[in-house]
């Protein structure tokens, strides 16, 4: 589903992307940079988050910063009639970040439920695994935990502002 | 960091209103001042302990193309391929994981059209196959750090 922004959106995407001023009037700043009307970046950045175009506003906390440094992609082998109640059943779980149906590659990628966990360490990741594939039960056909060990790039997305 | 940051990282987790003084608003439910509740958050991002702070956008609602991809990638030959993987702007994350998959990344691209392109052109680049996992269901995306 898209959302119907116009080029007016799109630059205040471009200028908020990276970030919400820190000043008293943080929205009225992001209109003088661009030219418009305070009241008119407000309600179109509202109407953004309405859509689903924006998707929160808020704080993203560095995992590794806070103490959460085991951060595991589990991914899962699971029947296709299953996977939608799969999904939603472990998308719920509290210390689930991101849950996706992706497809497999076979032979060599099985794997078509991804659930992001989290934890303080590698063994509070494992045990939080093990509670997925005893919700799974039957339906878990095989599963794996990968581990990052490297963070190599994280520029977060980038959304240009001239895009038709 | 102190409990009042604590608080501040919960309350600016669930969201930021849109209001002409929005700051104010969250600083009086956090009973602290604006200046204040300004100064943390420039300290919290100056330290890293925030990765970002403000609107969180839909790529794909936006018209943008998505996906996940993963290359395995030779020991000796990782960190070559690594930086040719991210010298291309579309690549938005990229993670080393231990795995014979070992090299995962998150493409954002202008139009849907361009992610084949994308991995077209890292294939011819790095001599690797790109298993390519774009989602096809999103069930949950989210997380509260309850600190």
């Amino acid at each position: 589903m898209n959302t119907v922004i116009d080029t007016t959106d799109r630059r205040i995407i471009a200028a908020t992307q990276g970030g919400l001023p820190l000043t008293l009037r943080p929205y009225a700043m992001v209109a003088a940079q661009l030219g418009l009307d305070a009241g008119d970046v407000m309600a179109r950045m509202q109407r953004m988050l309405d859509s689903g175009a924006i998707r929160r506003i808020g704080a993203v906390p560095n995992h590794y910063a806070l103490g959460f440094k085991g951060n595991g992609m589990s991914v899962w082998d699971v029947s296709d009639d299953a996977i939608k109640e799969a999904g939603q059943t472990i998308g719920a779980l509290d210390f689930v970040s991101h849950c996706y149906h992706r497809p497999r590659h076979l032979p060599t990628w099985p794997y078509n439920l991804f659930a992001m966990v989290h934890g303080r360490d590698r063994a509070e990741v494992d045990e939080k695994v093990r509670h997925i594939a005893a919700i799974l039960g039957v339906n878990d056909r095989g599963h794996e935990v990968l581990f990052s060990t490297r963070i190599l790039k994280k520029t977060g997305l980038r959304i240009g502002p001239n895009r038709p | 960091m102190d409990a009042r940051d604590t608080a501040i990282i919960n309350q600016l987790q669930g969201g930021f209103p849109i209001t002409e003084r929005p700051y104010a608003e969250v600083a009086k439910t956090l009973e602290i001042t604006e200046k204040e509740l300004i100064e943390r958050l420039e300290n919290l991002l100056a330290k890293g302990i925030l990765s970002r702070f403000g609107p969180m956008y839909h790529a794909e609602r936006l018209g943008g193309g998505l996906t996940l991809a993963a290359l395995h990638v030779a020991d000796e030959g990782f960190d070559r391929v690594a930086e040719q993987v991210n010298r291309f702007p579309e690549v938005a994350h990229n993670y080393q994981r231990e795995h014979h998959l070992n090299m995962w990344f998150v493409l954002a691209t202008e139009t849907p059209a361009r992610i084949d392109e994308v991995l077209a052109e890292i294939e011819q680049k790095t001599g690797c196959r790109v298993y390519n996992v774009p989602k096809i269901e999103e069930f949950f995306v989210g997380l509260r750090f309850e600190l």
